[in-house]
């Protein structure tokens, strides 16, 4: 399985807010997205599962997803939102259900195996417990694993995340990313992720690609990517960026006025 | 696990039977209440007489017969009708548009039957005297639908990101276009603005199983096309871009129900005039009580929706007779106390 971009570019009323995206990524590949606001990140998202239009081309094994209807995209990627709207009186069920819909025609009813599927990726995700609460109940975390579970819910081989950890405590940044690392490594899928936290997109991507402007100005291990220099250049920021030994990569802000 | 719907199943059928019942007390209740005819429970016995393969004498004589059959059964199968399809056609609006303040009005529906009703008011009666139907409820459907396929147009010409919100505001334009013509059309023929106004008001008193006949295809394609996108309404309450990344195609979705409660709603305006109000107490009310989903919302804003309007146009007959009061005047009436007392005690559902 690999998904391929090539010259992805996604235009609002005349701007150009993606130009010329051209990467791809392998089944257990995880591509990282990153960039300062407004760098296009978002918009390369949303533009693969269809929310904006985009020309060049996104194909999973050869299939172009511009070509496919809604339902049969969806069946291929996966989508985690920045902000999702979360029904406040739906329950858990009813929520990771949402995710059958590319399964189920217009006018049909989930069946047996839909609910077999959402009761698996509950209990995988330790929700359970939660099944029949309302979402409205739920804390900031177990909302993330939420979405998430909605998103594998529609079986795609290809799983986008946007911002997946922007509203969490450390801690759950660090429970959600590694649960997306193990749904990766069992399931073999890819990941394609837009983050803003440095380190921990080092940390997890086996790749990261920094767009500024919408355009791709660096592509690479988090190694070659994340210099200080590159970062000063396109964030205008000053950081610190220490290598350990263990090949992790920290990015740490320097304060400018001593 | 249930093998069926999403929603916990037996609550759902549990409120759905409930529904039911209401609904079949407001029809005898209906049918039994009113000034003049027979006593009130010989009514149910006539009613069983009429089924095949049962006899009871009800002790009931033709001419009081008549006055159920003739005058009130239509009057309240029109009530039931236009409840329910003024009160589904008010939740799938407010679906779609993920607004819970709109009611079926809104893209332009009653502004436009208003003008067309007001139009055929102040014709020429001998030109009109001519015609084979009732020149109104035609004008109504016709400006009714007219009106919202404009707004459509000129919503999803200009808009092409936003589309819901530029389809809203379209609809306020139109709506407001129509009512400017409507009010100077009216301003030049004072002597028919009673007769419009009441006409506004909405009124049932002159229903006749024709009223009937001629909205039950309009009415009926429309519920059948609501109900089925039922769960689809589900899957867009969390918001175009996330239903569109869950494969839906909102846009399609959007049109589709759209006409379908347009085609209703026209349909039912075009015989009852504008009985305000129900398109958004009902599907709230039942929000408040029974959740949410829309798996749950439409079949009992159709139970519901129809009880209602029925309950609501008895008072209507007995209160102020042998004048009528208008129905639109007692749903907001009884209509709005009981809604704000579900407000104080019920959380409201985001």
């Amino acid at each position: 399985m690999r998904i391929t971009f090539r010259s992805v570019r996604v235009t609002y009323e005349g701007c150009p807010a993606v130009v010329g995206f051209d990467e791809s990524a392998s089944s257990g590949e995880w591509l990282c997205v990153i960039g300062p606001n407004g760098a296009g990140k978002s918009s390369l998202l949303k533009s693969i599962v269809g929310i904006v239009p985009h020309e060049g081309s996104v194909d999973v094994d050869g299939r172009v997803l511009g070509e496919m209807g809604a339902r049969e995209r969806a069946r291929c990627v996966a989508y985690v939102p920045q902000s999702p709207v979360l029904p406040d009186d739906m329950t858990v069920t009813d929520y990771v259900l949402l995710g059958r819909n590319p399964y189920v025609s217009t006018f049909g009813r989930e069946t047996g195996h839909d609910h077999e599927i959402v009761a698996e990726t509950l209990a995988d995700l330790d929700l359970s417990v939660f099944a029949r609460r309302r979402l409205s109940t739920l804390s900031g975390g177990e909302r993330q694993r939420l979405v998430i579970a909605r998103a594998l819910a529609q079986q795609a081989p290809v799983l986008l995340l946007d911002e997946p950890t922007s509203a969490l405590d450390i801690g759950h940044q660090q429970q959600a990313l590694e649960l997306v690392d193990r749904l990766r490594r069992e399931r073999g899928l890819v990941v394609v992720s837009a983050m803003h936290d440095l380190t921990l997109a080092g940390v997890y991507a086996h790749r990261l690609v920094l767009m500024h402007q919408g355009v791709v100005v660096s592509s690479g291990t988090a190694r070659e990517v994340l210099r200080s220099e590159t970062l000063a250049e396109f964030y205008g920021v000053s950081v610190h960026v220490q290598h350990h030994d263990d090949g992790t990569v920290v990015v740490v802000p320097r304060r400018t006025a001593q | 696990m249930s093998t069926q719907t999403g929603t916990a199943t037996p609550r759902t059928t549990t409120w759905v039977v409930t529904g039911a019942v209401v609904l079949v007390v407001a029809l005898v209740a209906g049918t039994v209440v009113g000034p003049a005819g027979p006593t009130w429970w010989r009514v149910p016995l006539a009613l069983l007489d009429r089924l095949p393969f049962a006899t009871i004498d009800a002790g009931i004589t033709e001419r009081q017969w008549s006055i159920v059959w003739q005058i009130r059964a239509p009057r309240v199968v029109l009530a039931a009708l236009v409840g329910a399809m003024l009160s589904m056609a008010g939740a799938s609006y407010q679906g779609v548009f993920r607004n819970p303040l709109v009611d079926p009005y809104l893209l332009g529906v009653a502004a436009g039957a208003g003008l067309g009703a007001t139009v055929v008011f102040v014709a020429n009666p001998a030109v009109l005297a001519n015609l084979p139907i009732d020149p109104v409820p035609l004008a109504a459907f016709i400006g009714g639908t007219v009106a919202v396929l404009l707004t459509y147009l000129v919503g999803t010409a200009f808009g092409s990101q936003r589309s819901a919100t530029t389809l809203v505001l379209a609809g306020v334009a139109v709506t407001a276009l129509a009512t400017a013509v409507q009010t100077f059309v009216l301003q030049r023929n004072t002597d028919v603005v009673r007769q419009v106004y009441s006409w506004i008001l909405g009124r049932l008193s002159s229903a006749t199983w024709a009223d009937v006949r001629l909205i039950v295809p309009y009415v009926i394609v429309s519920m059948v096309v609501l109900i089925a996108y039922r769960r689809v309404l589900d899957v867009m309450r969390v918001g175009d871009e996330e239903a569109t990344a869950l494969g839906t195609n909102v846009k399609r979705t959007r049109l589709i129900i759209v006409l379908a409660a347009t085609l209703g709603t026209s349909a039912a305006v075009s015989v009852s005039g504008l009985i305000g109000f129900v398109g958004i107490i009902v599907p709230h009310a039942i929000r408040l009580l029974a959740g949410s989903t829309y798996r749950r919302v439409l079949p009992l804003s159709m139970l519901l929706g129809a009880a209602f309007l029925i309950a609501a146009d008895i008072p209507g007959r007995v209160l102020t007779d042998p004048a009528e009061t208008p129905i639109g005047v007692v749903t907001a009436f009884f209509g709005a106390p009981f809604f704000l007392a579900l407000l104080r005690t019920r959380e409201v559902p985001r």
